[in-house]
Parts: C-alpha cells; sequence; structure tokens
C-alpha cells in the first residue's frame, strides 16, 4: 500500500489552503484527492465579488480567490489528483479513491484532512406539498449550470430561502434576462448576508417577504407557479395570506449540510447541531490523526475563514506526521454552547498542549440587539463583551489564551453564551 | 427637497438611514456610526457596483469564462453593461486577468477574465 | 394475420403491461407496447409502497388473492431471472388492541385460505423482539415470512426489456384516443400519429383503464384514482425496521406502513384519498401531516428529519373491489382496477393473461425465447476485484457522477444505451439511481444531462425530466 503523510480529501479552499500550510510547515509527502475536474471547488461557480476582503485586503471574485491558492499549490509542486471521489476512509487512515485511469486504489496516510465541503439542503426536505416538476433547482445547481455551462434554467423565478448563494442568483438571473418575482424566507430574518440584500435583491426591486414560505408546488411537467404563504410565530402558514406567483422556475436556497458520508465511515464523532465532527482545538477528529476544516465541519458564511481554519488543520497535521505521535492530551476541557450560542468549534480545549490563542467559531440562535457574549471557565466569568447585533447568518469568533488559565489549572468546562445585562 | 430611504451594509447592524438632500446640502440620519453616513452619501450621489458575469467561450474546456468590470460602474449603467458582455464571443485559451472589452458601454471601465480557460 | 399490423397490442406502460408483453413475448404473436409517456415505469408503477405482498388481504377466491399469492410465490426466481433487487423480509400486521384480536385472528385464516405459507401470530412481546421500533401499545401481530420488498422501477424495466429483446416492440410517447371494432380486431387511433391496427388488444392502462374498457364494452367500470402519499427517509434511517411494519385497520382507520426499500431508505405511507383528477399526484400538507401521525402508532422515533422526498401515487381503485381480469369484449383483454397489491400480482397477471390469449389464438411457444436478462452492474455493491476489473475494461465505472449513491458515469451510460435505454433524467434515476440520494439530484444533474445529451444524441436544451414539457432548461445564457 502506498503511503503519503498526509492525504487531503477535497481540493476546493480548504483543501488547497490546508495543503499550502502543511507543505509550508514542512511536510513534502502531500496529496490532495480532488473530485471535480479542477481545482478550487465550489468558488469556481461563484463568479461574484466580495472574496478575499479578510486574507488579500482586495475584493476578489470566487474564480480569482480559488486561483490565488491553486498558484501556491502549483509553485509547490504538492501532488493532486483530479477526477477522484474517495469511496471510504477508516479509522486507520486507510484511504480508498476512485478514478477512471487506477481503479480502485487504497492508500495509508500518515494524517487525512478532510475538507469536502458541503451541499445544499434539497426540496424533499423541506416536505413542501405539491406536484414535482421540472424547474426546481437549488441555488447551486442553478448557478452550475448557468455560470460553469451556460445555460439559463428559466425565465419567470421565485426563490425559496434567503441563504447567499439565493440572494447571489437572484442578481445573476435578473441580469441575464430572467424575472425574479419574490424570494421567500420562512424565518423573521435573513439567512444572507445584508451586503447581499441590498445590492442583489434592493438594487433590482426584487422584494424580500420574510416569514413566508411555500405552501403548494403547481405543474405537472414543468413548473407553472407556486402558493406563498405567511407563516405565524410557530412557522404555520397562516390561512387567507396565500399569494399565488406564476413561474417556470424555483429556486432553493434553504440551508448547506457538510457533507460528512466519509468522516462517518471513518468512525469520527458527529455534533448534532453542525452536522460535522466534534473537534479539538487542533481541529483534530475524536479519530487520530484525521483533521477536518472548511464546511464539512461547520458551514461558512466566509471563504476567508475557511482558509483560515484550514491552514490551522494543516500546520496541525503536519505536527502530527512530524512527531510521528499524538502529543499527550491530558487535559481536555469541553467548551459548552449554551444560551442563545447554537455550537461551538472547537468543541474541545487541550489546554496544555493549546497554541497561544485559539479561536473559537460560533452561531447564534436567533437575531439579538444589544446582548453580551459571555466567556466563563467554570462558573467564573471571563469576558463579556457587548455586540450591537447578533445574527444566526453571521459567524461569529472569540479568542481564548493560553495564558488566560493559568489561574485555573483544574478547569472542568468552558462555557460561551449570550447574556442580555 | 427628495429624501431617500436606505439600509447600510457596513456592518451586520444594518442600519436603516434616511438621506435628505436639498441641494448641495445632504443630511443624514438613522446612521450608528460614521461609515453609514458616508456609505448613504455615496448611494445617493454616485451609486457604483462590480459588474460579474460570463462570456461564451469557443472551444474552450468549460463553455463559460466569468468575467468582471475592472472597477466599479456607475449603479445606472449595469444593464448596459450587461448587453454588451452578452454580445461578446471569445476564442479560447482565456487567460485571467485577460481583457475582453476594452472600454465597456461608455464606462471607460475595461470587462476582464476572473479565470483561465484553456483550449479543448 | 389478415392485413392488421400486430397480433397483439398492449395499451400501457406500467408494471402490468410490461409483465403482460413478457409473458406474451414467450408465443408466436407479433406484439406491440403503447405507452404515452416517454418511458415504462411512469405511473402508478413508480410511486406505491414497492412492496410484495405475501396474500392475506384480498378475500378469499378473489383474483386478488389468486394473482397476490401467485405472484409473491413467483417472484423469487423471476428476480433471478430477470435481475432486479428483491428481499422477502416478511411483514408483519400490528395489532394494537385485544378486542381487534378477532380481526387479526380472521386475516391470518384468510391468508391460510388464500394459500400464503408460514403465517403465524406473535405477541407484542415477539413483535418487539423482531422489531425494537415497535411501540409498547401493540399487543399482537401476524407475522408473514413471505413478505417481500422489490425495486418497482427495476421490476417493470426488467419485464419490459425482456419482452422487447424477445421481440415486443414498444412505442413511447403513444397516446391511445380511441379504440373502436374493426374486422378481425381493433383500431386504436394515437395522439398525433398513425392509427395501430391490431387483433387483440390488452388494456393495462392504470387509472385509464376505465377509459378504454369503456370505449368497448357495455358493462361500464368506474377507476378511482385514489391517491397516496408517502414520505421517503434518508439510508440512515433505513435500518428503523427491517421487516414491512403494517397496521390492522381498527377504530383508528387503516393506518400506514412503514417498510424498508430494497435500496435501504425508509418509507412511509401511503395516505388514501380519492381524487378526480387522473393526473394528480400532488402531494398536501394534510396528507404529509396524516403520514407522520398514523406511523407513529405503530412504529416509535421515527426520524423525520431524515425525509429526503415526499411522493404521491395514484391507485386505480375499481369501485368493486376487485381487479378485472379477462376478456371484456371480443379480443379486448382488461387488467383494470389494478391496485394493491397490483406489483405483487403483476407476474402472475402476466402469466394468466398470456395464456388465455395464447390459447384463443391456438399460437405456439418460441423455441428461441429467452428468459433471463442481466441488469446494469452496479458498480459500487461488487467487490473490490469485480470492480477494479471492470473499472480496467470500462474506464467510465470508475468515474462517479451521482456521490450520494455512487452511481458512476458508465452506468448512467449503460441506462442509456441499452434495450429500451432512458431518454429522460427521471428514466435514468429509476434505472441506476442517479439523483434518488440524499442531495436529490443537486451535484449530478448538470453532468447526467450532459452524459443523456451526448449518449442519446439529444439537444441539452431538449432534455427533459421526463416527458416533453419538461425541459431542464430554457436555453442559452
Amino acid at each position: 500500500m502506498t503511503h503519503h503523510d498526509i492525504v487531503i480529501i477535497g481540493g476546493g479552499p480548504a483543501g488547497l489552503s490546508a495543503a499550502a500550510a502543511a507543505r509550508k510547515a514542512g511536510i513534502q509527502d502531500i496529496l490532495i484527492l480532488e473530485r471535480d475536474g479542477v481545482l478550487g471547488g465550489i468558488l469556481n461557480q461563484c463568479i461574484h465579488n466580495g472574496f478575499g476582503l479578510h486574507t488579500f485586503k482586495e475584493e476578489l471574485t470566487g474564480p480569482e480567490y480559488a486561483s490565488r491558492y491553486i498558484a501556491m499549490v502549483e509553485e509547490e509542486k504538492i501532488p493532486y489528483k483530479l477526477n477522484t471521489i474517495v469511496v471510504d476512509i477508516n479509522k486507520d487512515r486507510e484511504v480508498t479513491y476512485i478514478n477512471r485511469d487506477e481503479g480502485l486504489v487504497t492508500i495509508q496516510a500518515g494524517a487525512v484532512i478532510l475538507a469536502m465541503g458541503c451541499r445544499e439542503r434539497p426540496r424533499g426536505a423541506l416536505n413542501t406539498p405539491g406536484y414535482r416538476p421540472a424547474g426546481i433547482y437549488s441555488a447551486g445547481t442553478a448557478q452550475r449550470l448557468m455560470n460553469i455551462e451556460g445555460y439559463c434554467v428559466g425565465k419567470e423565478v421565485v426563490i425559496l430561502g434567503s441563504g447567499d448563494i439565493g440572494l447571489i442568483m437572484a442578481r445573476r438571473m435578473t441580469l441575464e434576462g430572467a424575472k425574479v418575482k419574490v424570494v421567500a424566507e420562512l424565518m423573521p430574518y435573513s439567512g444572507g448576508l445584508k451586503r447581499n440584500i441590498v445590492q442583489c435583491l434592493d438594487d433590482y426591486g426584487i422584494p424580500l417577504k420574510l416569514s413566508h414560505t411555500i405552501i403548494n408546488i403547481e405543474g405537472k411537467d414543468r413548473l407553472t407557479g407556486i402558493t406563498l404563504a405567511e407563516v405565524d410565530s410557530n412557522r404555520n402558514p397562516i390561512p387567507g395570506t396565500e399569494e399565488h406567483y406564476s413561474c417556470d422556475t424555483l429556486l432553493l436556497s434553504v440551508g448547506l449540510i457538510p457533507e460528512n458520508e466519509l468522516s462517518k465511515g471513518a468512525g469520527v464523532s458527529m455534533n448534532r447541531v453542525t452536522s460535522g465532527p466534534n473537534v479539538d482545538d487542533c481541529l483534530e477528529t475524536e479519530v487520530e490523526g484525521i483533521y477536518a476544516c472548511g464546511n464539512v465541519l461547520h458551514v461558512h458564511d466566509l471563504v476567508d475563514f475557511v482558509s483560515q481554519e484550514a491552514a490551522l488543520a494543516g500546520e496541525n497535521a503536519a505536527a502530527y506526521v512530524k512527531e510521528g505521535k499524538e502529543k499527550e492530551k491530558a487535559h481536555k476541557v469541553p467548551l459548552l454552547a449554551e444560551n442563545g450560542v447554537r455550537y461551538t468549534v472547537p468543541q474541545v480545549l487541550n489546554v496544555d498542549t493549546m497554541k497561544d490563542t485559539v479561536t473559537v467559531r460560533f452561531r447564534v440562535a436567533d437575531v439579538y440587539k444589544d446582548r453580551y457574549i459571555a466567556i466563563y471557565y467554570d462558573d467564573k466569568l471571563i469576558s463579556r463583551k457587548k455586540k450591537k447585533v447578533l445574527a444566526p447568518g453571521e459567524m461569529e469568533q472569540v479568542v481564548l489564551k493560553k495564558s488566560s488559565f493559568a489561574d485555573y489549572p483544574e478547569i472542568k468546562q468552558i462555557k460561551i453564551c449570550t447574556e442580555v445585562e | 427637497m427628495e429624501t431617500r430611504n436606505l439600509i447600510c451594509i457596513g456592518c451586520p447592524l444594518g442600519c436603516p438611514v434616511t438621506v435628505t438632500m436639498d441641494g448641495d446640502d445632504i443630511n443624514v440620519t438613522g446612521n450608528t456610526c460614521p461609515r453609514g453616513a458616508d456609505y448613504a452619501k455615496k448611494e445617493v450621489l454616485s451609486p457604483t457596483r462590480i459588474v460579474t458575469s460570463s462570456i461564451k467561450v469557443n472551444d474552450g474546456v468549460i463553455a463559460r469564462v466569468s468575467v468582471k468590470t475592472k472597477s466599479d460602474i456607475p449603479k445606472s449603467k449595469i444593464f448596459e453593461v450587461m448587453k454588451e458582455i452578452q454580445a461578446v464571443r471569445i476564442d479560447a485559451p482565456v487567460a485571467l486577468g485577460q481583457v475582453l472589452i476594452a472600454d465597456c458601454a461608455g464606462t471607460g471601465v475595461e470587462i476582464i477574465a476572473t479565470k483561465d480557460v484553456p483550449r479543448i | 394475420m389478415s392485413g392488421l399490423q400486430y397480433d397483439v397490442t398492449i395499451i400501457g406502460g406500467g408494471v402490468t403491461g410490461a409483465a403482460v408483453a413478457r409473458e406474451l413475448s414467450r408465443y408466436q404473436l407479433k406484439t406491440c407496447l403503447v405507452e404515452k409517456t416517454e418511458d415504462v415505469c411512469s405511473g402508478t408503477s413508480k410511486a406505491n409502497s414497492a412492496i410484495v405482498h405475501a396474500g392475506y388481504d384480498a378475500a378469499e377466491g378473489s383474483m386478488k388473492a389468486k394473482m397476490n399469492v401467485e405472484g409473491n410465490r413467483m417472484m423469487g426466481d423471476l428476480s433471478k431471472e430477470l435481475d432486479f433487487p428483491f428481499r422477502r423480509n416478511g411483514s408483519l400486521v400490528l395489532c394494537f388492541a385485544e378486542e381487534d384480536r378477532p380481526a387479526l385472528q380472521a386475516l391470518y385464516e384468510r391468508g391460510v385460505a388464500n394459500g400464503v405459507p408460514d403465517l403465524k401470530i406473535i405477541s407484542g412481546d415477539e413483535v418487539r423482539g423482531m422489531e425494537p421500533n415497535v411501540t409498547d401499545e401493540v399487543v399482537a401481530a401476524l407475522f408473514a415470512p413471505t413478505g417481500g420488498i422489490v425495486c418497482p422501477f427495476n421490476l417493470t424495466i426488467a419485464l419490459a426489456e425482456n419482452a422487447c429483446d424477445n421481440g415486443v416492440e414498444f412505442k413511447f410517447l403513444t397516446e391511445v384516443t380511441d379504440v373502436t371494432k374493426i374486422e378481425g380486431g381493433y383500431k386504436l387511433a394515437v395522439k398525433g400519429k398513425e392509427d395501430i391496427t391490431t387483433r387483440f388488444v390488452v388494456n393495462a392502462a392504470g387509472v385509464y383503464a376505465d377509459v378504454f374498457h369503456n370505449m368497448v364494452s357495455d358493462d361500464k367500470i368506474k377507476i378511482v384514482p385514489r391517491k397516496g402519499d408517502y414520505c421517503l427517509l434518508d439510508q440512515e434511517a433505513g435500518k428503523h425496521v427491517d421487516k414491512t411494519i403494517f397496521q390492522l385497520p381498527g377504530k383508528y382507520g387503516k393506518g400506514v406502513l412503514v417498510a424498508p426499500t430494497i435500496h435501504g431508505n425508509l418509507l412511509i405511507g401511503p395516505t388514501a384519498t380519492d381524487i378526480e383528477e387522473k393526473e394528480g399526484t400532488y402531494t398536501t400538507a394534510k396528507e404529509l401531516a396524516e403520514v407522520t401521525e398514523k406511523s407513529a402508532r405503530g412504529v416509535k422515533n421515527i426520524p423525520y428529519r431524515q425525509v429526503i422526498t415526499s411522493f404521491s401515487g395514484l391507485r386505480a381503485h375499481e369501485s368493486k373491489d376487485e381487479f378485472i381480469i379477462g376478456e371484456a369484449a371480443e379480443g379486448f383483454y382488461d387488467a383494470a382496477g389494478i391496485e394493491s397489491p397490483g406489483l405483487s400480482s403483476a407476474p402472475a397477471i402476466g402469466v394468466y393473461l398470456a395464456e388465455l390469449i395464447a390459447e384463443k389464438t391456438g399460437t405456439e411457444k418460441k423455441a428461441d425465447f429467452v428468459a433471463t436478462r442481466k441488469g446494469i452492474p452496479h458498480v459500487s455493491a461488487l467487490s473490490r476485484e469485480e470492480r477494479a476489473a471492470l473499472i480496467k475494461e470500462r474506464p467510465d465505472y470508475g468515474t462517479i457522477v451521482c456521490r450520494c449513491e455512487n452511481v458512476s458515469e458508465g452506468e448512467i451510460v449503460d441506462s442509456i444505451r441499452r434495450t429500451l435505454g432512458a431518454r429522460s433524467l427521471d428514466g435514468i434515476k429509476r434505472r441506476v439511481r442517479q439523483g434518488m440520494g440524499r442531495c436529490q439530484a443537486g451535484f449530478c444533474t448538470p453532468r447526467t444531462m450532459e452524459i443523456l445529451s451526448r449518449e442519446a444524441g439529444i439537444p441539452m436544451e431538449e432534455i427533459c425530466k421526463n416527458e416533453p414539457g419538461s425541459e431542464m432548461i430554457t436555453g442559452e445564457a
């Protein structure tokens, strides 16, 4: 069985950044396995601008952002295989992939970095009643057909869900001559970035209807129309609020789900809230030598943070490979997400072995105004910071310093929560 | 006097700001920070946008090359810019950064490729 | 043949029509099957419970009972002969109250009378021993080890392909609008196409069977589309139950079934709502809620957050609650009112009708009939060695297109190139499960469209989800 020091599953933004960081940390023998025919992942179809403000201090389009990382990988001559799908990873870090040239191959990895990204939640998952005609696309599928293949998916469009891809596609389809009639969002707030609501909807006079959902889908062959209704606070449609829209296309932007089939197969423990693996401050899963980063770990809003996170996974995987064994992780402290904080990544902190600072990323459960983000070490309040606004659509972060644990040698848990006053 | 209601996109707070214009006199209210005032003034005086789209490629490994306006263009010119972008066909190979339209719709702004598209 | 084009023309490419076609292809008859959509298996046969009933439901002596028990008996060998997925997972009919025990006993006795083998009434605890997710409310159950689950798509497709390989002509997008008696047979008027003349007609038109029957017979029948909504859950939930779990009809009504599918998903449904529209395959919020609510009575903790799709199917319910199989008018044979257990019964109905027609014509069996058909290899299910060998031979088996169901480009290509190959995205999906998984074709749609366009020579703009009118894109951007 061929051995590679680090095998990276996925050649999108997370995989590329992890590879570059691992090489920088001195690992020569790296292999990236990418299922598509090109590197860059989903960025290739995200042709809009707005990427890279944090990383490169300039505003790039998705393909441009990807090209910077692809260039790093090419310059470093990091090997990769395209059109190659990983079908299995086991806890001994044997990675089995398949492609048309080599067939089915199993390789041994010193460390594995999971960087498979995420997928879109389909219509079926919403259980929306009605017919099942052609013309219903997840926003990302429509984006691919339009931006890569060059096809129009429809002329009269309704969008369900105000996730960023849906908002971006509302503008994109309008620019290509389609009529986007409405964007409906089940929640009383949008899941997308403010900037996208203004520049993708308001600029083009596309209405956003919050607290609305689709209650019927019409059309036996191709979609002919939908019925929209307002929902109450329990998200149930309110009778009498039904509105009919004729349309030939329905785009869904109703959430992203980390693609963790392989992670589960490897036996890593999964987090119910993120749908990604549980990881420690090294971004190591509960299976030794298997790391996770990017959207397969938890769904991000900004690719810049994916790159940062992945670089950390790359460095840590490199350190693990170089040392040949895992550091003694004697003092594991769980991070608890409470009172309005839905989850944290990482979920566990190794106080003894942590770096000087560890960034903890999280999301809140609802839109909150003038709340505090509080950090507790056991029952002791450590920090409390006021935020003017917190929204589920915007990932938040706090930084924990190693030095701050000096006074808490027996710490049992770290709690991150929101507080009203 | 003219009044416009905007949502500031400076940060996630999304302040609803009101701009009143009386000749050269511009007054912004509703903003929480100075960024809101700057944003609102720009939006009413000379709103601009980057336009991104794609151009059909002949004999490329993919059918379309993604493009953008090299710098922002007046918001009012978006659809004129799109019209020119849609009319263009380009032969592969296309290189990232390559100028595909020199002066798009009289804006003086170039349309450039944002990815490489090799020939088949 | 007195100038008529065909000896037999079958109307309808569902499982019944396909089974009749396959059985008729054993004989020296010129047979044709006409189907109004673009593919076989695109009506009731594609949207049902996908189960092979043991045969205790129908009244003793009824056609339903006879065909069901015989079809069930045939299914095992047939699945090997025609290479489609089938498993006898067994079925349980749950009894929720002591006062319902007599009804359970009656079901048992009916089953015995119908000739269902190995039936047994077991206690609530025995049920929970077999199926830990069955609720505590259950006091007893009828256990039928011969109950099974099948892939309804590949059952139908296998029958049709085998019929085609043995000489039956298939005409798709061929909608019969009128049937008239002519000298020595019938003339079928076809929408937008040439008439078809035929000596015999087999009416296997599902929810439309009454329309054709009533064109030739004064003894009118009425088929009411009985709509049933279902929820399909992710394969992660597929082991929630092992057996097909029915509920004994009681004071709460008929209940819904909970069953694993042959591909490892969990299927729950159906509701039963009589509707007017024969194309009314829509789900409603009310019925989907009913599915959830009713299923909970028999099976606990069903993970409904893992629903990947919901769908609706129409059973061709005939008001007398019986299959109508036989000669309705001179040379015009019905297979009408084929509601549940129609899928289970199809193989037997095929044999029954083919024998009737053969007897009437005095036709001999062909010497060169080929009884077997090989399915498309499900590459990811093969052993490592077999898979490697296959990829070496055909590299496109090594390119995975549908990640959720692990379907390779080679399998999709096969589904298009083979006998009665797929011509729509749904046709590919039914043959090789592309897009059937948890992402519901989000990732693989563009790629599959390209492959279909390339292999079948269909321009991208004309690629359809199913019938013409269901085009996927509206043109170039």
